[in-house]
């Protein structure tokens, strides 16, 4: 065999050799790595492996890490749930207002495109008129779409102006909402690392707990 | 605390990590690499590869092992695709079409990563972690391996031999890259990255609606796509998606990941050379390029209004693209990293940063991927500068042309300037083309100059093998995956051969001795003449487009 091949001309066997190595390497980092990698995470981190999945009454809702949307059938936010940032992952159906996973991504549009300018202003009337607010009091974080689509957490004053509105909503006082936002708000890791969020589908949920609509 | 403040001390934590792995990891790699050990498990692999370890090969030898193991992946990586819907874990993808495929194949196999496609509703989980991870761990091996070539060169005198591609490529893969990639790899699951192989599933959500919860064996993809300096997403979002990058922990890990090892081969050639003061010198040329870009596009994100951002000034803050948990200074930090070196993740949106802070990210890619660049091909492009460096200098103050102990002669230059060349050409012929063709300029998402920065920042991606895109740009059309597969593989090997040969070249000859006339090139002389050949030769190379791009929309 051996033999054999030094009788091959040179580049065929160069060729020979780059191709036993594909398999032999693709076996090693392509197979034997990442199942033992598997296996690890599987065993030592089931939760977070699988997704940081939310249950509800016993049954999965979503997970703590991607964002769904709080909306009426017609499309329209529910004023009962804090709202998530507005959203790029949509299959571009009528039906499907964003936080989809199967299609992540941001919309992409440069900082001096008209239409993401006109998509903002669009956005601060709306939340101004359904949060009671006035726009120079929006925060950033709730006009524009995240890098993801799929960003779970909006800000301590994105949810700051929401509070009143789901208060009234639920039939609740602001306080009893600003109480349950403190706890689902989470700090910079390390006190330096990244900026403080609040998990919008955590916060719903809870709500959902302990004030029903 | 105020978010500055935390973006810097984010900065600052960042600096320290690397700096304590810096003298341990690069005095390993040069370990790695000189020493006449095979392990046992190497051994093997030799065997089956059917390969004999201990020939040292001419650098004509090396560079057809090379191009032979490249050009055979590329194939390998293709057929995957194509036959993905046969395999295993197919997850009901459908075959790839040819177009995209060869794309995806040249991009993985150049260490691009450029993607055409979005990973969740195009690539089965095996095609994931058996064709495109396998390669993000070569086709960093490849690169470092023929850095290393290059280091042989100014170590050897008088032979023609570099040493031994499959030895190389191995002992980097078994002895470095998969013991990094599995601890980085548990400490990424450690933050909540995902690893599994669940089918994707529908869940009813809180207020009745539905939603499909993707799956994959990410965690472990994700690491050697941080740390081979490969960047393509598993997802679409690419590190902005929550399953690749869910906390602001990941977020600043994962961007050590990309920065490591590239900082620490400087320390593996100074260890190779036996002489370390030049590794500090080419540290010192990359940290101080890699903390300007830092520095300015957190400055222009933070500063929008001095960015030119109209949108950002609507909405009170330059968050169009960036996710909360992350911020302007983890995005800054993120964009910066990933193109300076040639990694090309995105944790926001490139496409909608403020057009000085695009422009920069752009910049950093036109740099060549030198500060500190990819993972082994920084390394040999910033010593290619070092060597067009010591040139001018000779040309300044007549100086002999020497670096580390060999004679910078014509046959060295011819190298380097082809090397420089391949590049640049590569970028404005292709934006020239798409710019000027009907079909290629339709692609364009947004108007004006952006529309060119656009596609100015993809051929720069492409042919700098980075992959971050300034995503508005649709390129799964037939002539960006066509073409775009041939500036990356054109862009990657044209410069790897040359670099061989220049090692070859060196190799042959014999040292000279230090002299009076010879210039220091571990002083901080040096290190500033190198910056400034470096800014130079981009400047003039790229200056005309950069202003009716990212310039032009700025100031207007």
């Amino acid at each position: 065999m051996r033999r054999q091949m030094n009788r091959l001309p040179g580049y065929v066997r160069q060729h020979i050799a780059a191709l036993r190595g594909i398999v032999v390497f693709t076996v090693l980092t392509g197979i034997i790595y990442p199942l033992a990698m598997l296996a690890v995470a599987q065993t030592a981190f089931h939760d977070k492996a699988n997704g940081s999945l939310v249950t509800y009454h016993g049954r999965i809702i979503g997970s703590s890490l991607l964002c769904q949307e709080f909306v009426s059938a017609k499309g329209a936010p529910l004023p009962q749930y804090f709202q998530p940032r507005p959203s790029a992952a949509t299959s571009g159906a009528s039906n499907d207002y964003g936080c989809d996973p199967l299609y992540s991504g941001a919309s992409n549009l440069g900082p001096n495109n008209p239409k993401l300018i006109a998509q903002i202003k669009a956005r601060q009337k709306q939340v101004s008129a359904f949060d009671h607010v006035p726009i120079s009091n929006i925060p950033p974080d709730a006009v524009t779409a995240s890098g993801s689509g799929l960003d779970p957490d909006i800000s301590p004053a994105n949810a700051a102006i929401q509070v009143d509105r789901v208060a009234a909503a639920r039939h609740i006082t602001p306080a009893q909402v600003e109480a349950l936002v403190k706890e689902y708000t989470t700090g910079r890791a390390l006190g330096i690392l990244g900026e403080p969020v609040v998990n919008v589908l955590l916060l719903n949920r809870a709500l959902d707990e302990k004030y029903p609509v | 605390m105020s978010s500055a403040a935390a973006g810097w001390l984010q900065l600052g934590l960042l600096v320290a990590a690397l700096a304590a792995c810096y003298l341990p990891l690069g005095n390993y790699m040069a370990h790695v690499f000189t020493t006449d050990r095979h392990w046992r498990l190497e051994r093997g692999i030799y065997r089956l590869i059917g390969i004999n370890p201990d020939n040292d090969q001419k650098w004509g030898a090396y560079a057809r092992s090379m191009l032979a193991f490249s050009a055979i992946s590329v194939l390998f990586l293709y057929g995957i695709e194509r036959l993905q819907s046969y395999l295993l874990l197919s997850e009901g993808m459908k075959n790839v079409p040819p177009a995209l495929a060869w794309n995806t194949a040249a991009s993985f196999v150049t260490n691009t990563n450029w993607q055409n496609y979005s990973g969740e509703s195009t690539m089965g989980y095996l095609t994931q972690m058996s064709g495109l991870a396998v390669q993000n761990f070569m086709s960093a091996a490849v690169g470092i391996v023929v850095a290393i070539a290059l280091v042989r060169g100014f170590m050897r005198s008088k032979t023609d031999r570099l040493g031994n591609f499959w030895v190389d490529t191995t002992r980097i893969t078994i002895r470095y890259l998969i013991p990094l990639a599995v601890i980085g790899g548990i400490i990424l699951m450690a933050g909540g990255v995902i690893d599994n192989i669940a089918s994707y599933h529908t869940v009813t959500t809180l207020s009745g609606a539905h939603q499909t919860i993707p799956g994959g064996p990410v965690a472990s993809q994700e690491v050697i796509k941080q740390a081979g300096n490969n960047g393509g997403g598993f997802f679409n979002a690419n590190s902005a998606h929550p399953f690749e990058n869910p906390s602001p922990f990941t977020n600043w890990f994962e961007i050590f990941l990309i920065l490591v090892t590239p900082f620490a081969l400087t320390r593996t050639f100074g260890k190779m050379v036996k002489d370390t003061r030049q590794g500090f010198a080419l540290l010192a040329v990359m940290v101080v390029l890699w903390l300007a870009a830092v520095g300015g596009i957190s400055f222009f994100e933070s500063h929008y209004n001095a960015g030119g951002a109209t949108a950002a000034q609507v909405a009170h803050g330059a968050t169009e693209g960036v996710e909360t948990r992350f911020g302007t200074a983890g995005c800054s930090l993120f964009a910066a990293s990933t193109t300076v070196t040639s990694t090309g993740a995105v944790n926001c949106s490139h496409d909608s940063l403020t057009p000085f802070g695009g422009g920069i990210t752009l910049a950093d890619m036109a740099l060549g991927e030198v500060v500190p660049g990819g993972v082994g091909a920084g390394l040999y492009g910033m010593l290619v500068l070092a060597i067009v460096t010591v040139f001018v200098g000779g040309l300044m103050v007549g100086r002999t042309p020497e670096y580390i102990g060999k004679k910078i002669r014509p046959a060295e230059m011819k190298y380097a300037a082809l090397y420089f060349l391949t590049t640049p050409a590569t970028v404005l012929a292709g934006t020239g083309l798409s710019i000027g063709l009907r079909v290629p300029r339709a692609s364009i998402l947004n108007p004006g100059p952006h529309g060119l920065t656009e596609i100015l920042y993809a051929f720069t991606s492409m042919a700098n093998n980075n992959g971050s895109a300034f995503a508005g740009l649709a390129t799964n059309t037939y002539w960006y995956n066509t073409v775009g597969g041939i500036v990356m593989l054109v862009a990657r090997f044209a410069p790897m051969i040359f670099v061989l040969g220049l090692g070859g070249s060196l190799a042959r000859q014999q040292p000279v001795p230090a002299s009076a006339g010879t210039m220091e090139t571990h002083k901080p002389l040096f290190v500033g003449m190198l910056i400034g050949v470096i800014l130079v030769l981009i400047g003039l190379t790229y200056f005309p487009a950069l202003a009716l791009g990212p310039f032009a929309e700025g100031l207007h």
